[in-house]
């Protein structure tokens, strides 16, 4: 199974602001432990969503605004895609993204093929 | 009319799909192979007799439809040009030594990536056999919304790779609990009059002691259950709730109340004392008569440590109250934060009606009423209040200032 992991931060980069050195060097190294994994293909590392720019299309217009889509609660910090033979290992997975628990969560959205 | 034959499909149904789901991996799939077998069986039974193994009968029969099935979907599938992945129907089988694959079923049906309702309604159909429309009936929404409900968690079950499985060890006991919430929530609904429910959850926890028949947790749950519906016949008064106290014991199902005890002597020796064991045995310390409060106290104690549940506490302060007196449970009841909590306001009143502080009482009840859509307990706390009007004087029963 492939999986797409999005990584949503909540509170987490606050959070880990407020760590002590050795602390974060281990958040860190964590999302890097996770990026090694097998099956993990990790994406680039996601700038701010406030840098983001959101583009919809309207009657053939192009519409360009500031910021993350704003239908949604909170933007997506990251992602990485990852194969696993089922859920449960992506589960295990999830739960060691750094964000899952300094108050962020992940969330496990199987790939489909529609064409 | 429940005759044999509808014994042997209740007894059949669960073991037959969970066995197909193994077989095939696809949970409509074997569904619908597993229905058409039985409607078959339904046919033909009657008629030429019981198979002398009717379990392996309706596996080969629902395996041998679900292989024509694919056979016709592969060759319309050709004929449209298309690739069909393969599919594992081809595997042998040895009918006369089937695989129970119920606890695969089970922990499929109760995995946490699936809504709670989805949960359960999963493990009524394909555990318990239950038809869509009879869950619909039970949980009180459309049938159609039932299906819908059903369909979607099977779809999940098969985009988000959910496995048919038992977990391995270091998730089993995660996951066992998820399995014995959900008979537990099935067990619930059906307490609230739902018969049909009740009896479902037991036989549940009935069919899971068989398959993990170690653990004790898994037989304190029907102990529990047991113990509970053996007061069924005596919990309703003409549609109002009848509290323990009020019961009459000697209508109490005393060879449910044997069952019950049986399954907590076997927990205990097992070395259980989780959550469902101590409730177990609480169920049946209040099956005695006279009641042991103290003991009773004791262990919502232990309990209340471990869930750290206020609404163990709760019932901590109602066992307290019978033990040591009114005001002793009043001052646990106070110290709890379930302000929109209806039980919170029912016992506080009940607690301060013995006590005789009848104002006090009269305001709790009618907090509790405010808080209640239950019809037959909305009843009780009406004639609670209508008590207490006939007490102290009708005029007293206006409404409390503020």
């Amino acid at each position: 199974m492939k999986y797409i992991m999005l990584i949503y931060q909540g509170s987490a980069l606050e959070r880990q602001a407020a760590l002590t050195p050795e602390e974060q060097k281990q958040v860190y190294a964590d999302y890097q432990g996770i990026n090694q994994m097998p099956g993990v293909t990790p994406m680039p590392p996601m700038g701010l969503a406030e840098n983001a720019t959101t583009v919809r299309v309207e009657g053939g217009k192009t519409l360009t605004t500031d910021g993350p889509f704003v239908g949604m609660k909170e933007a997506v910090g990251g992602l990485f895609i990852l194969e696993a033979d089922d859920i449960d290992a992506a589960i295990e997975v999830a739960a060691r993204v750094p964000a899952a628990r300094y108050g962020g969560a992940i969330e496990i959205r199987p790939s489909e093929v529609y064409w | 009319m429940v005759t044999p034959l509808d014994e042997v499909f209740r007894e059949e149904w669960g073991r037959v799909l969970a066995t197909l789901i193994g077989v095939l991996g696809d949970f409509d799939l074997a569904e619908d192979a597993a229905q058409e077998a039985f409607a078959i069986a339904a046919g033909r039974w009657p008629r030429d007799g019981v198979p002398a193994n009717p379990r392996a009968w309706l596996i080969t029969t629902a395996r041998n439809r679900a292989t024509d099935r694919i056979r016709r979907d592969r060759a319309l599938a050709a004929k449209a040009g298309l690739l069909v992945a393969a599919s594992h129907v081809e595997v042998p089988m040895n009918t006369t030594t089937i695989p129970d694959e119920r606890l695969e079923l089970i922990f499929t049906c109760c995995h946490p990536a699936l809504a709670i309702e989805a949960q359960v309604a999963l493990t009524l159909r394909t555990l318990g056999g239950l038809t869509t429309d009879e869950i619909a009936r039970a949980f009180l929404v459309p049938e159609r919304t039932m299906a819908q409900r059903l369909v979607r968690a099977k779809r999940k079950i098969k985009a988000a790779g959910i496995p048919f499985r038992v977990p391995p060890d270091h998730l089993l006991r995660e996951r066992l609990d998820a399995v014995l919430t959900v008979v537990y929530l099935i067990f619930n609904e059906g307490y609230g009059g739902r018969e049909e429910l009740a009896t479902e959850a037991m036989w549940l926890g009935r069919a899971l002691t068989e398959l993990l028949p170690g653990d004790p947790e898994v037989r304190g749950l029907l102990a529990m259950m047991l113990l509970h519906d053996s007061r069924r016949e005596t919990r309703f008064n003409d549609g109002e709730l009848v509290l323990l106290g009020d019961q009459d014991p000697a209508r109490w199902d005393t060879a449910l109340i044997d069952r019950g005890r049986a399954e907590l002597d076997r927990a205990i020796a097992l070395g259980g004392r989780g959550p469902y064991v101590l409730q177990a045995a609480i169920a049946s310390l209040h099956s005695e008569t006279p009641c042991d409060w103290a003991q009773i106290a004791a262990l919502y104690g232990e309990l209340a440590r471990l869930t750290a549940s206020p609404v163990v506490e709760l019932n901590r302060a109602i066992a307290v109250a019978e033990a040591e007196g009114p005001e002793a449970g009043l001052r646990i009841v106070d110290g709890l934060g379930l302000h929109d909590f209806r039980y919170l306001h029912s016992t506080r009143a009940e607690l301060l009606r013995r006590l005789g502080r009848t104002d006090e009482a009269r305001a709790a009840y009618r907090r509790a009423r405010e808080l209640t859509d239950d019809g037959a307990e909305r009843r009780f706390l009406e004639r609670r209040l209508t008590e207490l009007a006939g007490a102290t004087g009708a005029d007293n029963d206006a409404p409390a200032p503020g």
